[in-house]
């Protein structure tokens, strides 16, 4: 007997159904069936997990997914959701695994944060007539700099990043999505001139040519690490942690390296690509500055070293320390990041927002006088343009996205991405449902995504009667809460709306 | 041609030796005080002698290149190694050969804790870790593929051959141990057995290569059984996950 029922309903219209098969076809966890006569499209609903692929490919719109219209007697604190968890762990004894990221109600403080424009004094700015800078550069920056008598550049500068726009996409390895996924997003990265991060996947032969445009990252089971993968990247992410699941590494199932995952990682066809929780060789501070001048020393000081960390509660003090390591760029991935798998229990429980991590994290390195050592990336679930311009207000530097850009992509957000069989492509090594995303329609889709964020930042930038985005970095004064409380509003470092 | 590192950092060490190397093949260090990085990503047909003490991180990505130490090893040695040779006459640290790709390590006396820790094979690249003396704790922790062999010599009576957690989350490759293997220490998913044909040629290809290069004798080392350590499954923790 199964203890739980369904979680959705599959209502078919069957006066537009027309029994194409189509949804039968389409649907990879096997909902949809035909009955016997061969003739009557049937569901078994209690394996949808509404992902809205057999609504948008039924070419009568005979599908409706909807909730599952059960009553239960009211009580608020043994919701469904939590018998239901119950009755998976009585069933199986298994740790509960979830993919995409925290879908709990906690506070959301971009909601909570209001831009400021301009009136009267210091105008506005137009966007459309007056040119409005959004490039950014990511690498240390020097103390000072000292010119020559000609007026040339005598500082040696550390290396940096210039990009296009402040927008990076953030790992998402060729193993937790699928090739055309990540194809997609290079081609995107490449046309916007900004980086996608291969994660530790390794580089993909066939993404060689993308190499310009790629962070490689360096993360505790070295998958896919040799001295070709670090001088392909523009940069070498070193990955401490993941905003979805502080504390613990990662676990490919061996059923998803594929003979091309295989070959991306280096390591053999089916075997569980497992990522320890720490790197073996960091246990303090001054190991991880070991890794980061390693790998300095491998690519001969020619590639900015990131390190990347979950944001959690003392996170400005362990910024500081990476910072003191060594690191050039710091990326802290907030609890709202996605992934592709992560114990449900870590995944919504684990970590704090980015908005207080970052506040707290920039002015600690101001205070300390070592901001200018860094550049910050935010990470950890940016969904729209203005939450970057708060972002940016708040400290960051740039920012990592990669839930918006997958689901310019197709991604309905089922959090399914641990079952290997997304429909859209996306989550999945299933070649049937890998060729499902054209890299050729989607990539396009991600530039237009971006593109109309960046558009949208300079619009707001030139409502605050700025002209270029490095004078919004930091410039909390842009800034001003609402509904927060005299603590919120301390570690965000801005002050209420009507002050 | 021969140079000495002396008291300089790290730094210009590496720089110079990065220079010298742009032109020759073979480079001799003198007077190596604890400098961290030599030889990072090396690539193949170079070659470091070096005397006196390396520091950590020696053999960092290593693509190829050999380096011989004349003395003791620090940690980290061949760190994610992706080819070559690198062989100590010595002890070395911890963290030895952390996830080595390809490649020959051989070190003539003791290793620290954490061996071997995730080494991994891929096609044609299978790394090998000898171990002339005894291990530390968390040997092979993580192990997925090639070759790592202990064994054991001019140990104590009451000392252990390899410490304590040994082949934790071991899911791939072999170890070989040169006789009593020591079960308290030994994870519980490893089964022990005896070497079959092919893997008692691999065992002896490296016995003989270990005696020519550090001058032991070979009958000796074999008077002694060796057994194997590995993985009873490939996926340790293929059941411990409900889909939620
Ligand atoms: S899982 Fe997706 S495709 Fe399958 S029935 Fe549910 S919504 Fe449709
Ligand atoms: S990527 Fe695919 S599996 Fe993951 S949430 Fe999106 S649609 Fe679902």
């Amino acid at each position: 007997m199964n203890y739980t029922v369904p979680e959705f309903e599959v209502e078919r219209n069957i006066n537009r159904c027309i029994s194409c098969g189509a949804c039968v076809r389409q649907c990879s966890y096997e909902v949809h069936y035909f009955d016997d006569d061969g003739k009557t499209v049937l569901a078994d609903e209690s394996k949808c997990v509404a992902c809205h692929r057999c609504a948008a490919i039924c070419p009568t719109r005979a599908i409706k997914i909807k909730k599952y219209d059960m009553a239960y007697k009211e009580h608020s604190n043994w919701t469904p959701v939590m018998q239901k968890e119950i009755n998976l762990q009585a069933a199986t004894g298994g740790v509960l695994l979830s993919g995409m990221s925290n879908n709990k109600p906690y506070p959301i403080y971009w909601d909570k944060i209001l831009l400021n424009a301009s009136q009267v004094t210091n105008p506005s700015i137009d966007p459309l007539r007056e040119p409005m800078e959004i490039r950014t550069f990511l690498g240390r920056k020097p103390e000072k700099l000292e010119f020559n008598e000609n007026g040339e550049l005598k500082t040696k500068l550390p290396p940096q990043i210039q990009l296009e726009t402040p927008i990076m996409f953030s790992a998402m390895s060729f193993g937790s999505i699928s090739f055309n996924a990540q194809k997609s997003l290079a081609m995107a990265a490449k046309e916007l001139g900004t980086l996608f991060n291969t994660g530790e996947g390794g580089l993909h032969p066939k993404l060689e040519e993308f190499k310009d445009y790629a962070v490689v990252q360096v993360a505790s089971g070295r998958f896919g690490v040799h001295k070709g993968y670090l001088e392909s990247g523009r940069f070498i992410e070193i990955k401490i942690g993941q905003g979805a699941k502080p504390g613990i590494g990662g676990h490919l199932p061996g059923e998803k390296v594929t003979v091309e995952v295989s070959n991306a990682r280096m390591i053999p066809v089916g075997s569980d690509a497992i990522s320890p929780a720490p790197h073996h060789d960091i246990y303090s501070i001054e190991d991880l500055r070991q890794l980061i001048w390693s790998l300095k020393e491998a690519t001969q000081y020619k590639k900015p070293v990131a390190v990347k960390i979950a944001a959690v509660h003392n996170c400005s003090a362990i910024v500081s320390g990476v910072a003191r390591a060594g690191a050039d760029i710091i990326v802290m991935d907030g609890f709202r990041g996605g992934t592709g798998a992560a114990p449900t229990r870590i995944r919504d429980n684990v970590g704090i927002p980015i908005e207080l991590a970052l506040a707290a994290v920039d002015k600690r390195l101001r205070d300390e006088s070592i901001r200018n050592t860094v550049s910050l990336v935010a990470a950890g679930s940016f969904r729209n343009s203005a939450d970057i311009v708060k972002a940016i207000a708040l400290g960051a530097d740039a920012v990592y996205v990669a839930s918006a850009p997958l689901i310019a992509m197709g991604c309905h957000m089922c959090q399914q991405c641990h079952s290997g069989k997304c429909n859209w492509g996306i989550a999945t090594q299933r070649p049937d449902l890998v060729k499902r995303l054209n890299p050729e329609i989607m990539y396009k889709r991600v530039v237009n995504l971006i593109d109309a964020w960046n558009h949208e930042i300079k619009e707001m930038l030139g409502g605050m009667g700025l002209n270029s985005i490095d004078s919004l970095r930091g410039n909390r004064l842009m800034l001003r809460g609402i509904g927060l409380t005299e603590k919120e509003l301390e570690i965000l470092g801005i002050s209420h709306a009507g002050e | 041609m021969k140079i000495t590192a002396g008291k300089q950092g790290f730094q210009s060490l590496n720089e110079q030796v990065r220079e010298l190397l742009s032109e020759n093949d073979e480079i001799l260090i003198e007077d190596v005080n604890g400098q961290r990085y030599i030889g990072a990503a090396m690539d193949k047909g170079k070659t470091l002698n070096l005397y006196g003490t390396p520091g950590n991180d020696m053999g960092a990505y290593l693509n190829g290149g050999k380096i011989e130490v004349f003395g003791n090893a620090q940690e980290a040695v061949g760190n994610t190694m992706g080819g070559g040779e690198i062989i100590i006459h010595g002890h070395t640290g911890d963290t030895l050969g952390y996830a080595m790709r390809d490649g020959e390590i051989y070190v003539r006396n003791r290793a620290g804790s954490r061996a071997g820790i995730h080494m991994k094979e891929f096609e044609n690249m299978h790394p090998t870790v000898v171990i002339g003396g005894i291990a530390g704790a968390f040997l092979a922790e993580y192990m997925a593929g090639g070759t790592l062999i202990v064994l054991g010599l001019n140990r104590d009576k009451n000392q252990d051959i390899v410490g304590a957690h040994c082949a934790t989350g071991m899911h791939g490759g072999k170890i070989y141990v040169r006789g009593e293997v020591p079960e308290h220490h030994i994870s519980p998913n490893i089964s022990v057995s005896e070497l079959n044909e092919e893997e008692n040629e691999e065992l002896l290809r490296c016995i003989k290569k270990y005696c020519v290069l550090f001058k032991e004798e070979e009958e000796y080392i074999l008077k002694e059984k060796f057994y194997k350590l590995s993985p009873s499954s490939s996926r340790p923790y293929a059941n411990l996950y409900t889909k939620n």
